[in-house]
Order: C-alpha cells, then sequence, then structure tokens
C-alpha cells in the first residue's frame, strides 16, 4: 500500500478529517456507512483512500444507517478491524442495530459527530443523538476538540478489541463545532499509529471454518437476565483496560488523557460539569472567574459509558454548588447527565448543590458568557447554601427564561 | 464444490450433516427440509446469516445450536446486510492475507416471507444492488408464522390470517401476493429462482447454480406451515404437490434477468381447488357466496403460467 501519508508533524485538520486519518492509519478492514451531515466527510475520506490505494480495506456504502451497522456487525463477526461513522437521524436509525452489536460484543468503533434529532429538523449540534445511545452497551467517548476526536479513536480500537473488553466503543465529536472547524492537530506517524494499534486478534471468527460460531442466539427469560449482567459487567471491567491504553497513548504521544478531566478543581468552590466542546468553553470561563476571585472550576466525565461514578464524586465532593449542563432536551424529565452526576453526589457526605441548565439545543451558541452567567448562579448558591434559582433551566434560550422544577426561593 | 454424484434421496440427506436435527421446528414444517437441502449440496464452507423468523427461533436457542457452521443473526430485517458485511470482509482478509485457510467460503442468507417480502425487503434490494456474492433463499410459508400467522405481502388472495381474517363480511386478504421473484430478477440478479422441496432434485441444482454464481442470487421457495395452512404435519410433501401440480407455485429460474426456464411441467395441472380444499385457511371459499375468489386464483394462476411459457419461449 501506499505510504504517502506519514504526516507532518502538525497538521490543520478538522474533526471530520482526524477521525478519518485515524481509521486509515488503524487500517480498518471494512467500512460500510451512509452519509448523513454532518459526519458525511469521515465516511467520503475512508471512501478516498480507498479509491486512492492508501488504504486496503472494503467500502461497503449501504442503502441506510441501519444497514450500515448491521453489516457492520457481519463484517466484525467476520474477524477483521470494523469502524464507521453516523449522526442524529442516522444514529436513530442505528439504534436497533447499536444493542445486537454490543450484545455479541463485536469491537466496532462508531465516531459519532452529535447532532440534534427532529423534528424540527436541524442540521447543527446537540447530544440528542448521544443520549439515545446512553444505553446501548457501548464504551463511550466524549472528544472536546478535533485532536482529541484523532487520538480518541486510535485508543477506541486498541481498547475495544482488547481480548478482556471486546466491547463496540463510540466516539463522539460536537457537530460542526469540532467536525468542521479546522484547528492545528499533531497526529502520529502511520508506523507509530499502527504499532500502538497492532493487529487485531479476532475472537469468534466466523471465518475460521475449524471452530465454526453461533452469533445472536436466542435466549428468553431462562438465559437473557445472565447475558445482559455479563455485558454491564464486562463494560464496568473494561476500566483498567482503559486506563491502560490512555497511559500507553501519553507514551507515545505525550498527551494525557483521563477518564474524568478536572480543571481548576483543586480549591473550587463552584464548578461546571458538561460534555464535549463546551468544556473547552467553561475552561475559559473558570479562568476568567478566577481572575475575579471566585473559585470556579470544570468537570468533565471524557469516558461516560462506563460511567466514572467514583471520579466524579471525587471531583465533585468538595464543592459547594454544581452545575451540571445538557445539551439534550430531557423531554419532561431532569437531564440524564444531571441524574447520574446527582446520583453519584448522593452519597457523599457533604453533598453539594446541584442544578441543571439545558442548553445549546440544535447548535444554538453556548459562549463564555453563557457560562460565566452559570458561575455566578452558582457562587450565589454557594454563598446562602442553598439553591437560589430553579432547580432546572433552560440556558441561552430567547424570551423569558424558563424554570421548570421550581425550587423555594429565599 | 458441489457434490456431483447425487444418486438418491437417502445418500443426498446423509451427505454432509451440518443441520441438527434436533431443532424446535414444528413436525411437518418444510424449513427443515430445505435448509438440509442446501447444507447438504455443497462441500464449502458456509457462514450463514438469518433473520429473525420461525427458523431462526427453532435452531439456535442458547445453549444450543442446529447449525454446525459459522451462523449470525441480527434482526428481523438485516441479514441481507450481515452477509454484506461478512462478504465485504472475506474480500478484504482475503487480501491482506489474514484468513487461516484457502477453501472458498459462501455466503447465505435466510429470510421468511415476512422479513424478505416486507421488513427487510430493503436491506435485500441493498445487497443486490451492490452485487455481494451471497444467496438469499426465502422460506416461503405465505405468513407470519412466527409470531402467529398474521398477513405478509406474500398471502395470497383469499388466505384468512389473524390481521386478514375471513369472516361475515371478509373473504380472508384482498391483495394480490406480490412478485418477488421477478422484482429479484429486475435487480439484475444473475440468478434467480422459485422451488419447491418436493421437487428436491431441481431444489438442489438450484441451490448449487446459486452458490456457484458469483454475485447475488435469490430464490424464494415454497415452505407449507401445517400450523397456519392447517394441514396435517404427515402432509407437507403432498401439499407441497399440490402446490407445485397447480401451478400456484410454479418451478423456474430466471438467469442474468432474461433467460426465463419452466424446471417443472406438470403432466397433468391440477385445478387450484385441489390445492385449497386441503388447507383450512381456504375452507371458507368454498361458501357460495366466495365462489368468485376461486376463480380469480385460478385466473391468476392461468395468466401467471402463460406469461412463464412465453417468456421461456421468447428468451426475454
Amino acid at each position: 500500500m501506499a505510504e504517502k501519508f506519514d504526516l507532518q508533524e502538525r497538521e490543520v485538520w478538522d474533526g471530520n478529517y482526524a477521525a478519518s486519518q485515524a481509521m486509515r492509519q488503524a487500517k480498518v478492514d471494512v467500512m460500510a456507512a451512509y452519509p448523513i451531515t454532518p459526519s458525511t466527510p469521515i465516511v467520503e475520506n475512508y471512501g478516498a483512500y480507498v479509491a486512492n490505494g492508501y488504504i486496503d480495506g472494503e467500502f461497503v456504502m449501504v442503502e441506510s444507517e441501519h444497514a450500515a451497522m448491521s453489516a457492520c456487525v457481519g463484517a466484525s463477526a467476520a474477524g477483521g478491524r470494523v469502524a464507521t461513522a453516523t449522526s442524529s437521524q442516522g444514529f436513530a436509525l442505528m439504534v436497533e442495530v447499536l444493542y445486537q452489536a454490543s450484545g455479541m460484543r463485536l469491537p466496532i468503533v462508531l465516531n459519532v459527530v452529535n447532532r440534534a434529532l427532529a423534528s424540527p429538523l436541524n442540521v447543527r449540534g446537540d447530544h440528542a443523538d448521544m443520549y439515545l445511545g446512553l444505553d446501548a452497551g457501548w464504551i463511550q467517548f466524549g472528544a472536546f476538540n478535533a485532536q482529541e476526536a484523532y487520538d480518541l479513536a486510535l485508543c477506541a480500537f486498541k481498547i475495544g478489541e482488547n481480548h478482556d473488553v471486546r466491547l463496540p466503543v463510540m466516539v463522539h465529536q460536537d457537530g460542526f463545532i469540532t467536525s468542521h472547524t479546522a484547528q492545528n492537530v499533531y497526529p502520529l506517524t502511520d508506523k507509530v499509529a499502527y504499532s500502538f494499534v497492532g493487529d487485531i486478534d479476532p475472537v469468534d471468527d466466523m471465518l475460521d471454518f475449524s471452530r465454526p460460531v453461533t452469533y445472536g442466539a436466542q435466549t428468553e427469560e431462562d438465559w437473557h437476565f445472565e447475558h445482559k449482567a455479563k455485558q454491564h459487567k464486562a463494560i464496568i471491567d473494561s476500566v483498567p483496560v482503559i486506563e491502560e491504553v490512555f497511559s500507553e497513548f501519553e507514551k507515545i504521544s505525550g498527551r494525557k488523557y483521563k477518564r474524568v478531566e478536572s480543571y481548576m478543581m483543586e480549591d473550587a468552590e463552584v464548578a461546571i460539569v458538561a460534555l464535549g466542546t463546551t468544556v473547552e468553553t467553561s475552561r475559559v470561563a473558570a479562568m476568567k472567574m478566577r481572575e475575579q476571585g471566585i473559585k470556579a472550576g470544570v468537570v468533565a466525565p471524557r469516558v461516560f459509558r462506563p460511567f466514572p461514578f467514583n471520579l466524579i464524586r471525587e471531583a465533585l465532593e468538595n464543592v459547594k454548588s454544581v452545575a451540571v449542563l445538557d445539551r439534550s432536551s430531557p423531554g419532561g424529565a431532569m437531564g440524564a447527565l444531571f441524574n447520574e452526576i446527582s446520583a453519584a453526589l448522593y452519597t457523599t457526605p457533604k453533598r453539594p448543590l446541584v442544578t441543571n441548565y439545558i442548553y445549546g439545543l440544535g447548535g444554538r451558541d453556548f459562549a463564555v458568557q453563557d457560562a460565566i452567567d452559570i458561575y455566578h448562579d452558582q457562587k450565589a448558591n454557594a454563598d446562602v447554601g442553598h439553591i437560589t434559582t430553579d432547580i432546572q433551566q433552560f440556558s441561552g434560550l430567547r424570551g423569558p427564561k424558563l424554570g421548570f422544577f421550581q425550587t423555594k426561593r429565599s | 464444490m458441489a457434490i456431483t454424484s447425487v444418486k438418491n434421496l437417502k445418500e443426498f440427506s446423509t451427505a454432509n450433516d451440518r443441520f441438527e436435527g434436533a431443532h424446535t421446528l414444528c413436525p411437518g414444517c418444510a424449513h427443515s427440509m430445505i435448509v438440509r437441502e442446501l447444507m447438504n449440496c455443497t462441500d464449502d464452507n458456509l457462514v450463514v446469516t438469518a433473520n429473525t423468523g420461525c427458523l431462526e427461533v427453532s435452531t439456535a436457542v442458547y445453549p444450543f445450536t442446529s447449525w454446525d457452521t459459522s451462523w449470525i443473526h441480527i434482526g428481523f430485517e438485516n441479514a441481507a446486510s450481515a452477509a454484506s458485511g461478512a462478504e465485504a470482509m472475506y474480500k478484504a482478509r482475503k487480501k491482506r492475507g489474514t484468513l487461516k485457510d484457502d477453501k472458498p467460503v459462501k455466503f447465505v442468507s435466510f429470510g421468511g416471507d415476512g422479513s424478505t417480502y416486507d421488513i427487510g425487503f430493503q436491506w435485500m434490494s441493498g445487497a443486490f444492488e451492490r452485487g455481494h456474492d451471497f444467496t438469499y433463499i426465502c422460506l416461503d410459508n405465505e405468513n407470519y408464522a412466527n409470531t402467529g400467522g398474521q398477513r405478509s405481502s406474500a398471502t395470497p388472495i383469499g388466505a384468512t390470517t389473524s390481521t386478514a381474517q375471513a369472516g361475515s363480511h371478509s373473504y380472508g386478504k384482498k391483495e394480490k401476493k406480490k412478485d418477488i421473484v421477478a422484482i429479484m430478477a429486475a435487480h439484475g440478479a444473475p440468478y434467480v429462482a422459485q422451488l419447491a422441496p418436493n421437487k428436491w432434485k431441481s431444489m438442489a441444482k438450484g441451490f448449487q447454480k446459486a452458490l456457484e454464481t458469483e454475485g447475488p442470487c435469490f430464490i424464494n421457495t415454497v415452505s407449507p406451515c401445517c400450523t397456519e395452512w392447517r394441514f396435517d404435519p404427515k402432509d407437507t410433501i403432498n401439499i407441497t404437490d399440490l402446490a407445485t401440480d397447480s401451478l400456484m407455485f410454479p418451478i423456474y429460474e430466471i438467469v442474468d434477468g432474461h433467460e426465463l426456464n419452466i424446471l417443472y411441467r406438470p403432466k397433468n395441472i391440477l385445478k387450484v381447488e385441489d390445492y385449497l380444499a386441503a388447507q383450512g385457511r381456504y375452507k371458507h371459499l368454498f361458501k357460495p357466496e366466495y365462489r368468485h375468489v376461486i376463480d380469480e386464483i385460478q385466473k391468476n394462476i392461468d395468466e401467471y403460467w402463460e406469461m412463464l411459457q412465453r417468456r421461456e419461449e421468447a428468451r426475454i
């Protein structure tokens, strides 16, 4: 194969290009895909690498995202490296098959470029699709920028294909913000990247006829529960492998990843918990708060499946007031991230105050000032020792502020 | 490799035991006969993908399996996509040299008529358009047997099902059966056939042809369902004989979308009444007020047979 991309020390890539380069360097055998905005360039790029001889794989352009994930399942069971990408409605169409992939313990890597779900139709970024997949039994990583979309995609292959894990992995990035904004990215050379990811060593290979395998058998009440329990345990137990792969990656790249990223949390009194690009926005706001003498910090679960309950508890137990930001319409409930963070904090002795902000739906900007306003709310809570606003509110919504979960003010 | 020296049914049926008899399909179900024919007609390694349906839920109930070959089931609709992916992976791994042996691999998908004619049609159509080298076999029992006998678009006019019921105001299903064989031939598939388990030699030959033909091949096979068609389990082959001899299920193939060959011409073509009368699902049609439905079925059969013969003659 042509080795025309050995790659410079610094490239200017958007998140889509970064994800597709990771697929090329990992030598993905089969990509089955269907185009959907804003993830389309990922699959187009893979197609271009195949068309131009940069990679030796099979590019299967199927007729829908459901078929894309179905073909990925067939391909992965046939023992090679498999990846694809999707967004939004395409992700929603895949959901049935996401459960089938994880139930069969197939290490498929799915790059999800997060986007709102219709209706109304919207092509911009929010986390509605990510939230739809939270119970699908996949390991899930959140990239905060293009560099991370690249790094985490490489790690995803190594983690998912590890024999102690054998699980599919999603790598999320924010639609249009990460996926279409060109940034400095520091890639590994092809050789270093591939030697990091390594050859795939399939378990239960359908093309090894010395040992025929049955995938996707039926189980009723006599076995289904045990299978799901084992699958759940496998996800929980993937933690040491994730940490090992992150530390191995640090050795070759100098970039350190943790399951929970804390920023200025050592002495923080108020904190924002967020995902995706909002993490970086919140970090800038926290810096500005510090200039005003307010001890602000940011906590970001980078690995949100398996959910890092203990690390979240450790990061936030000494904070007085926490704002949890959910970029998805909760449909008559508290935000999903809010619920998980609250659950983690409930058992801490000091139990910080926790409020929920719904923000940025359908690509609505979330600016540094928005995060600053949220920090000010938290500071007010921290000062008086109880929640001074509505427990759930919409940040950045035009018109009057909406608070649905009322709390007592004083 | 095809098994060439088929002398008698007994020898053939034990030629290559890769489908265990200890499954939980109903007694008298034709699915197992058809699957055994497929598994016995080749020595090649097989990857079988299955849609959800009677076959799937009766042959791979954890911790057991009837399949002594690689087998995968994902969902009701997507066996053809799974076969697409597996076949693509076979190509990729062959190129990369990561396969353990060089023996050829054949990819086969099984679906019932529900998953083939209805919910899985898109997935199958997509796989055919992309030209994957696999054979799709539809076990056509003309209803959703696995969920208890609802109508599908393969259910013929006049049959009663739980969702197209015959009653005081209805003679059952009103709509014509979808002509899936013509639709699949129109995809430009190199080999398409309609087969029946009573004509086991032509079935084995059809399967072998499909497996040996490069590209996507489609086979529709009648699979009488004693539970939903309501006949005695011992009569499966008798009912199939009635189906093929009344031409309710004509046996033919279409090569490259244009060369149509009739594979079985009954010496005495039976009236469709004989076929209908043998099954409980058509019982109501013998009331005087529904006589016209039987006439309509007969008319449709005659017209279709005429069309097949003309196409065969004209080579179009």
